[in-house]
This record gives structure tokens, sequence and C-alpha cells, in this order.
């Protein structure tokens, strides 16, 4: 499991990844608790210009189906095909072989305005 | 009720396999009792209330004046003209309304929905986890049938009945022990093989069995017939019922639109709202959609209009933006394991 407390987080519950310009993205353990069982995801397709805070995917569970958004803005350079036959590794690891997608930053600066993991966990837990 | 304890698909295969059980007191309960409340009761409702005798139970719906479903119910039969209706939690206050219009004076109408509490208990292993754990006696007790039991020197329903397609029963209680009930299902019911189910389970459970759940494919806006519950229509009954006429209407001039079942033939779900295709042109709406644990395909409800409704035509559905094969299917999808008689 990756060092969380160097991951930078989504208001919308996503955590992000960077390194150098590229940002691996993927959903939070308290994200894939509340969606429970994912049954299918919707991947982005490859090359596609995203902004941030845009929706860029969706995730569909038993419960409901839920936007995925795009924590920074850039070019989707690679998502995860392994979901495509095994959805559940999102609830199963989401940090690690659940991730959902790579993004070539255009501005990889953003990353600082992100949340940190304790402001995260203060922003998850107020949200209650 | 929470959505779920663990996960959904967990307790939906939990109840399939051996048990689980559902806090559903959010149901409403009306004592129907008096001098002619039978006939009251037979006027109001669709199904016929000759097929009732004590201890037995029938499934209706309740229609407005135009035919429209307002609620489908339960009706259990205590004594001649001494009744329980089981409702649906959205539909308490509109109910009693629905009946107090129609209820002569010798007819007592009482809303107990407050003080009554009710806790399912779904899947193959109920019955023997019930005797086990209350000392219930439930092998003669057949399919939508109920019978009295004792729990602490009150009484208590008990009726072979349920909304997940599984054998399985459901105890009507006060609320105080209702909860005795829960606590101890919950404390060793574990260990004999149940465990506690949400909101979400129930839904895949209903779904897959093809019960209708209504505010999703019963409604204000649709008749029973529609919904294909004519079953539960005696449109012949002597003296008829409310809403009967427009419904007589309606089969004459024959249906313009069904609800039938779908399974997806590519991988999103279709959900409720959706709109449903058929060759490029718009043919209906989707009601229920969901992943099916026990199909293991994405299934669902809808209303297709004349000529869409036959097992193997061909649908699409649009999903965020797409359209995606469907194809319509008979209902149910899991064949329903009720105790027979």
């Amino acid at each position: 499991m990756p060092d969380t407390s160097k991951l930078r987080y989504a208001e919308t519950h996503e955590w992000v990844n960077l390194q150098g310009n590229i940002a691996t993205v993927g959903i939070t353990d308290h994200a894939q608790k509340e969606i429970s069982d994912v049954v299918f995801v919707e991947l982005p397709k490859l090359d596609r210009a995203v902004k941030q805070k845009e929706s860029a995917m969706i995730i569909e569970s038993v419960k409901a189906a839920f936007d995925i958004y795009a924590p920074l803005s850039g070019k989707i350079i690679k998502v995860n095909d392994k979901l495509g036959q095994r959805p559940e590794l999102v609830n199963r690891s989401p940090y690690e072989e659940g991730w959902l997608f790579q993004i070539e930053c255009s501005n990889p600066k953003d990353f600082e305005s992100l949340l940190t993991e304790s402001q995260y966990n203060s922003a998850k837990e107020s949200a209650h | 009720m929470p959505v779920y304890y663990t996960s959904i698909i967990a307790e939906h295969n939990q109840t399939r396999q051996s048990c689980s059980f559902f806090d559903v007191s959010h149901l409403g309960e009306f004592h129907v009792k008096g001098p002619g409340a039978f006939r009251f009761l037979q006027y109001r409702i669709t199904n016929d209330m000759n097929k009732l005798k004590d201890g037995k139970i029938i499934y209706s719906l309740l229609c407005d004046e135009k035919g429209l479903t307002l609620d489908d119910i339960l009706v259990y039969q205590n004594k001649p003209d001494d009744y329980y209706l089981i409702v649906n939690a959205g539909g308490i206050d509109r109910d009693f309304e629905a009946f107090h219009k129609y209820a002569p004076e010798t007819v007592s109408l009482e809303n107990q929905s407050g003080q009554m509490a009710c806790v399912a208990i779904q899947g193959p292993k109920s019955e023997e986890i019930l005797e086990k754990l209350f000392g219930f006696r439930l092998k003669e007790l057949g399919y939508y049938r109920f019978k009295e039991e004792r729990l602490k020197g009150e009484p208590v329903w008990v009726s072979r009945s349920g909304y997940t397609g599984e054998d399985g029963f459901e105890i009507f209680s006060s609320n105080a022990l209702a909860g005795l009930v829960w606590d101890q299902l919950v404390s060793e019911g574990k260990k004999e093989g149940a465990l506690p189910a949400g909101l979400g389970a129930r839904n895949t459970l209903r779904l897959e069995a093809g019960n209708v759940l209504y505010g999703n494919d019963l409604d204000t806006t649709t008749t029973p017939l529609e919904a294909g519950l004519g079953w539960a229509v005696a449109l012949d009954k002597e003296g008829g019922f409310v809403g009967r006429d427009m419904l007589l209407v309606q089969k004459e001039k024959g249906l313009k639109r069904r609800l039938v079942g779908f399974k997806m033939l590519d991988k999103p779900i279709a959900r409720e709202h959706y709109p449903i295709y058929k060759e490029g042109k718009k043919a209906g709406v989707v009601t229920s959609g969901s992943y099916g644990p026990t199909a293991g395909c994405n299934i669902g409800m809808g209303y297709v209009a004349k000529g869409a409704e036959t097992p193997g035509t061909s649908i699409e559905i649009e999903i965020h933006g797409k359209l995606v094969k469907a194809e319509v299917v008979a209902l149910p999808f899991v064949a329903k394991k009720h105790k027979k008689g």
C-alpha cells in the first residue's frame, strides 16, 4: 500500500499520486466503502483532455452510478484496463490494484492546492 | 433500515444461500374490524376477498376511482370482518384517507403503524432458525398463511411471506417485542447462519424475483393491468370495486404499454427513469434496474409500448448518453422458491 500521507485528495474523494507531471488517480478507501460493491467502471478514453473538477468517468455499484472527477487538468494517458474484467479491485485495493487512470498534467502545480491527507480526513469527518 | 450492513452483494447471497433478517418496521398496519368490514374491503380493493379465510393472506392493489394505483397491499384475515392491512410506508396517510373515504360507520379503521413493527426473516434456513431461536412451530404453515405465536407471553403474528422470492417469514409484533426479536437474531443468529441485511439487498432480491416496488414500478400514473398484476384484479367480482369501470375499459381497448423485465446485453446498468428505445424510436422507460447478483447480469424492469413486450424483443436503453443493447425477458429473473400450499 502506498504511503497515503504523500497523496493529495479532492473533496470529491479522489486521491492523486503525482510523479513528475504524471498524476495517478483513484478513489479513497472511504469512497469505495460508500459506493460499495463496484460492478462496472466506464473508464475515460485515452488522449481525452480533462479539466480539473470535470467528470472523467463513471463507477457503477449495485447501489448507484457515481461520477469520478478529474482532480487535475491535462490529458488521459493511461487507464487501468484490469478493471474491465475485475471492477471489484476498486473495493479490494483502492490505492493499488484499483487505481483508475493517469493524467499528464498541464499544470502540475495545482497538485499543491489539493487537500492533504489530514485535511481530507477532517473534511470527510465533518461531512457526516 | 440501512442500505447495507456489510455489502449489498454479500447480503443478497446470504439470503439466497442461508438466511437474512430485515427490519421492515417502516411498513404500515391498519386494523379493519366490525360488521360490514368484508363488504367494505371487497368494494375498496381490487382482489377478491372471497379468496380469504382465517389465517390466510391475499395480495391486492388499492386503486383510485380512475383505476390508477394508490398502493399495493396485503390483507390478513384474522376472523370474518376482522382484517389487518399491510401497506407501504410512503402510502400510510394517503391509503388511510382512501380507505376512510369509503368506510361505513359500523367498521372501525385504525392505523396501528406507530405501535406495530415487523421483522422479515428470509432464505432457505429461515424455518429452522426461527423454530430453534423462538420455539415457533412453522412446518405446517403454508405460503401466504399466518398464525399467532407467543413471545414473552405476548402474542405475535408470524406469516410465511416476504419480498425476496425465497422461503421466509414476517413477524408482526409490538415495537418493544420486535426489538427483542431483532436483538436475539443479532446475538444468536450468526452461529445458525442468519445475518442482518439492508435495503440494498432487499431491492436486488425482489427485482430478481420479479416483484414490483411501489413508487418505482407502480404508481399513480399506472394501472395494475399495465403492471402485469391482473391476477390480483377481480374485474368480475360481484358489486364491482373502486376503479373497476376504468380498468374494464382499459382491458377492452387493449393495453398501450406493459411492465416487462429486461436483461442488459452490454455492461452498464440501466436505472430508473432511463429511456427505452426500440429500433431507434422511444418505446418506454426504466422503472427499476440493478446488477442481479444471482442472475449474474444487469437486469431491470420498465414500461414498454405495445409491440415491444414479447420476450426476446431487442431494445436499447440510453445510459450516460449512449444507447446500450438489452433484451426483453420473461419475469422472474430468478425462480421463486416459495413453499407450496
